[in-house]
């Protein structure tokens, strides 16, 4: 009897910047979408984050970074989640991010896809689905 | 302008092309909107500037409505200031920065400040983590201003430093740094952005709630009337409203709306209009619709001084005229085929020129990427030069006056933004709308209509949805050293250590019995950052007292 | 380790999973609700309904705070609507709830109505129990609006909270009197603002009309959540209705008429289901459906026929 099972993705603004145009883009262009989407406000620590997302219970964390502090704040993030028990949700960021530390993020596994400016929000959409898609068929 | 049976000739005129001549010509597959989705005519002739009066709506330059510029000969006096924004690392490697900058011909200085120095947090706080110096230069003491300007005389140079909720402490710094280079405050001169209303509306770096925000805003003020009269107390911003997605109209119509805010509560304050009135400035986005920006300057002048003489009775024409500085549209740059942005950024610069801005930045190519390297600085610096010495652009005053295209434009945004006024006050006023989200849901709402444009292909952006191309990123990004961090963190121990503990939170104490009463919170402020108090100790001693504000949750 | 134990044991994965759960309406729904059952009843239950902008969400984030001075924890549900047309949500009452993302003894989760009135009543419901079997001594739920679900919602507090604005628009003739009548406690929020005066009288002069002999009239209190004034008193107050349910057996009248609401609740749902996996797809009805849109037969005797040709007494229950 298991209904449509919603997509739950928390949006959040670690660091300082308050640079909400994109983080609010995105969250719009999920709702859209018909995920259900959790938006933490703006500058909010890593442990904020982190337990916002284990308290609502999402599948995927996107953090929104355009301060540069990007390579302190994902890794923090990803240690946080793993300390909680909550490896399993999809960490994914969006801001400005030089290719090299993109790069880097990915390798490091400290975030799972990266978005730059300028990409069309339907990327972001299809690629939490995938992921979701392939998240339930190996679970 | 004209006689009407000139005008109802070419009315008919007008009619007859449309059915006759017009209908020969497809049109190619496009939405002929601007950047704002307003719609453009294919045409515009002497009929849509019928209602326009010469000398009541554009008159002469230097005249009221200022409509047509505020020196009377314009860039044939003096060129607008090429004045770029700068900051990064610590002081030391900004203070490099600006004598690099000086030695190129740069005219005025203009200081990015790091997040935790915008958002009131020393170095060493756990907040500030990851954030030291990345954004901008990091500021956590007197000392670090001392630094900042170490060989720059401070009597000749002016100087903006972009920080709006702190900028009290910050402008107390500067002042104090002046004093000890023995240059007193009634000689310095610069401007703070101090608009902490859009901080609310947009760039939502705010501190405190907004009712003790204006009161600091209007303690600076009346301060400076008296002791720093050189001072631009207020950067009336809409660059960063531009920023966060709104339209043209809106970002003159808010900004405006909070120029008048600040008028209102200096006027509250028991200050005459024309006391603290000169000394309001501007901050415009020059975004890349070309004609739509030139005619939103011209509009804000001309709403500016009608407004002041009209509905304030200011008398003082410096009261009425809008003096301006103008960024290009950080959001118009592309990640993608970055050198692209020298063009887009080259014409943003031209509209700002041609719209007669005071002061002008121009963006470097690579900062949607990162902070700017110093050859995109050179760059963007070059194209300002560039316009100056070699388009023959500054020559003539106002040059697309009279173009029906240009008036009409202008007359339309003027009416966008009496109809925005009228709303806002039907709301109670600017506080009372930001409380309801009134702004922010304007602008989320128009921010989002134009993601989605771009994602449905009505709008091309090249190199991002049209034109690709695959490349690898080429460009020379510059790296803050994490080291920035610890060494802004040791300079603090070591403060810490070697101050007047005892004066400092003596001098706290105090700031904070005056900041439940009614003083004027500067000398207090001046007399602890002199005693090397930290802005993060300033600024939480004013949090136990003014708590701190909540964002509204608006999509 | 199960899900139920965890929750039971205090792991905050654990309770946000089984949320979920619940709220998907999951197979392992009715398994987690068994499981916790015994675990619950302990938690005393607040809701906070009014219209959207009338700052709850900043008036449950100062409360926390002064419940939290108490050494109690809490569960809040706080809940955004979903839209019709898309089916997603964006939950934002957590950028209200600040001063308690760092708190481990507070416990915030944000729920979207999604589909059908009962539905969101429902996972309300089970929500607040996982939060009280999960041993928090108070929960909030908080709900936007004031329709006829907002009302649904908040049966399953034990004391609940109307919260009003002097703003315009906002007076109380445009407040749905079936909000009105559940509101055990009254709040007119931003009570600095002009007309907060009005607004008092206006609800005084409601509550004076409607006096059937109450032994509780619901106070009035102003508040301004910015400053945190008048939230000492509010929670003062919500303890004066606690106290009072707890005299006697109000409040175990209460819970028992809720705990009668709620099984009757599950009989209707198992019932419904039970008859519609017996007739989906059958001929008959699909037949008596056909006949009905032909206008050969009329749909209250088309369901009489079709229920008559279902036994429902079967073995199914037994006693």
């Amino acid at each position: 009897m298991s209904k449509e099972r919603k997509i739950r993705v928390l949006v959040a603004k670690p660091g300082l910047d308050g640079h909400d145009r994109g983080a609010k883009v995105v969250a719009r262009a999920l709702r859209d979408a018909g995920m259900e989407v959790v938006y933490t406000g703006l500058h909010q620590t890593p442990e904020q984050v982190v337990e916002a997302a284990i308290q609502e219970d999402v599948d995927v964390l996107g953090l929104s970074i355009l301060s540069g502090a990007h390579m302190t704040l994902f890794p923090r993030v990803k240690e946080l989640l793993e300390e909680n028990n909550a490896g399993d949700i999809l960490l994914i960021g969006g801001g400005i991010i030089p290719e090299e530390d993109m790069e880097e993020l990915k390798e490091k596994g400290y975030a799972q896809a990266l978005f730059t400016p300028g990409i069309p929000t339907d990327e972001i959409v299809e690629w939490i689905r995938n992921a979701m898609e392939s998240k339930t068929s190996s679970a | 302008m004209f006689k009407e049976d000139k005008l109802n000739e070419i009315k008919k005129e007008r009619q007859r092309w449309e059915e006759e001549t017009l209908p020969k010509f497809k049109n190619r597959d496009a939405k002929f909107v601007t950047v704002s989705s307003k719609p453009i005519k294919p045409l515009y002739t002497p009929e849509d500037i019928e209602n326009l009066d010469y000398q009541e709506d554009l008159s002469f330059p230097a005249e009221y409505p200022y409509t047509r510029g505020v020196q009377g000969n314009m860039y044939r006096g003096r060129l607008w200031t090429m004045r770029q924004f700068a900051g990064f690392g610590t002081a030391k490697q900004t203070n490099e920065r600006y004598k690099y900058l000086l030695k190129h011909g740069q005219t005025g200085l203009s200081v990015a400040f790091d997040m935790p120095t915008i958002m009131g947090y020393d170095s060493d706080h756990p907040r500030s983590v990851g954030e030291v110096g990345r954004c901008g230069v990091a500021i956590d003491s007197l000392a670090d201003m001392e630094v900042l300007f170490d060989g720059i005389p401070l009597e000749k140079v002016t100087t903006s430093m972009t920080i709006n909720a702190p900028a009290a402490i910050l402008w107390c710094m500067y002042i104090a740094t002046a004093e000890k280079q023995g240059v007193p405050s009634t000689q310095i001169g610069g401007t703070i952005q101090n608009d902490i209303l859009k901080e609310y509306i947009a760039q939502k770096s705010w501190i405190f709630p907004p009712k003790p925000s204006m009161r600091l805003i209007t303690d600076i003020f009346k301060y400076a009337c008296e002791h720093v009269p050189r001072w631009n107390t207020v950067s009336i911003s809409g660059y960063h409203i531009r920023e966060a997605g709104s339209t043209a109209a809106q970002e003159l119509a808010f900004t405006l709306a909070d120029g008048f805010a600040y008028v209102e509560a200096g006027m509250n304050a028991g200050l005459d209009v024309d006391q603290f009135a000169p000394r309001l400035s501007f901050f415009f986005n020059a975004h890349i619709d070309f004609f739509e920006e030139i005619a939103k300057y011209r509009a804000a002048r001309r709403i500016w001084a009608r407004k002041m003489k009209e509905k304030y009775g200011a008398k003082d024409p410096r009261s009425l005229l809008m003096r301006f500085h103008t960024q290009t549209a950080g959001c118009s740059l592309t990640a993608q085929q970055p050198e692209n942005n020298i063009v887009r950024t080259a014409f943003e610069a031209l509209s700002a020129v041609l719209g007669g801005t005071q002061s002008l930045h121009t963006n470097s190519m690579d900062e949607v990427l990162a902070l700017p390297s110093e050859k995109a600085v050179r760059i963007a610096l070059r194209t300002q030069q560039l316009i100056a010495h070699e388009t023959g652009v500054p020559n003539t005053i106002d040059p697309l006056a009279g173009s029906y295209f240009v008036e009409a434009l202008t007359d339309e945004l003027e009416r966008e933004a009496e109809e925005y006024f009228r709303r806002v006050d039907e709301l109670g006023g600017v506080l009372e709308a930001i409380d309801q989200g009134f702004f922010q849901y304007e602008i989320a709402d128009a921010a989002y209509r134009y993601q989605k444009e771009i994602e449905e292909n009505e709008r091309i952006i090249v190199g991002v949805n049209d034109f690709v191309i695959e490349e690898p990123l080429e460009v020379e990004l510059l790296k803050i050293d994490p080291e920035t961090e610890r060494e802004q963190a040791r300079h603090l121990k070591e403060l810490r250590e070697n101050r007047d503990n005892e004066k400092v939170q003596k001098l706290l104490a105090e700031m904070q019995e005056a900041a439940k009463g009614e003083d004027n919170l500067i000398p207090y402020i001046l007399e602890a950052v002199k005693a090397y108090a930290t802005e993060g100790e300033i600024i939480g001693a004013f949090k136990e007292v003014f708590g701190e504000y909540k964002e509204q949750p608006i999509f | 380790m199960n899900i139920v134990e965890g929750l039971i044991k205090g792991d905050r994965r654990a309770l946000a999973r089984a949320i979920s759960l619940v709220e998907n309406e999951d197979s392992s729904k009715n398994e987690i609700l068994k499981g916790v059952y015994t675990h619950t009843g302990k938690a005393y239950i607040i809701g906070f309904t009014g219209s959207p902008g009338s700052g709850k969400s900043s008036l449950v984030d100062k409360l926390v705070s002064v419940i939290r001075r108490e050494g109690l924890t809490v569960g809040i549900v706080a809940i955004d609507p979903t839209s019709p047309f898309t089916g997603g949500a964006i939950l934002g009452d957590r950028i209200r709830m600040q001063e308690h993302t760092e708190d481990k003894d507070v416990f915030i989760r944000s729920m979207g109505t999604r589909g059908s009135l009962g539905g969101l009543s429902r996972a309300t419901k089970d929500a607040v129990q996982l939060l009280d079997a999960f041993g928090k001594d108070i929960v909030i739920i908080e709900t936007v609006g004031v329709g006829q679900s907002e009302v649904d919602v908040v049966k399953n507090a034990d004391t609940t909270v109307v919260v009003l604005t002097p703003a315009s628009g906002d007076s109380v003739q445009t407040i749905k009197a079936g909000i009105m009548e559940i509101a055990n406690i009254f709040v007119v929020n931003k009570s600095d603002l002009p007309n907060a005066d009005r607004t008092r009288t206006e609800i005084n002069l409601m509550l004076d009309l409607d006096n059937k002999k109450k032994e509780w009239r619901p106070p009035i209190i102003s508040t301004i959540s910015l400053t945190s004034e008048g939230i000492e008193e509010l929670w003062e107050e919500l303890k004066k209705h606690r106290q009072f349910l707890e005299e006697g057996d109000r409040l175990a009248a209460i819970r028992r008429e809720r705990v009668k609401r709620e099984i009757v609740d599950y009989m209707e749902h198992i019932i419904k289901s039970r008859l519609w996996e017996k007739i989906s797809g059958t001929t008959l009805f699909e037949k008596t459906i056909e006949k009905i849109s032909q206008r050969d037969l009329d749909p209250i005797s088309g369901a009489e026929k079709v229920l008559e040709r279902v036994n429902l007494d079967n073995h199914e229950f037994p006693e």
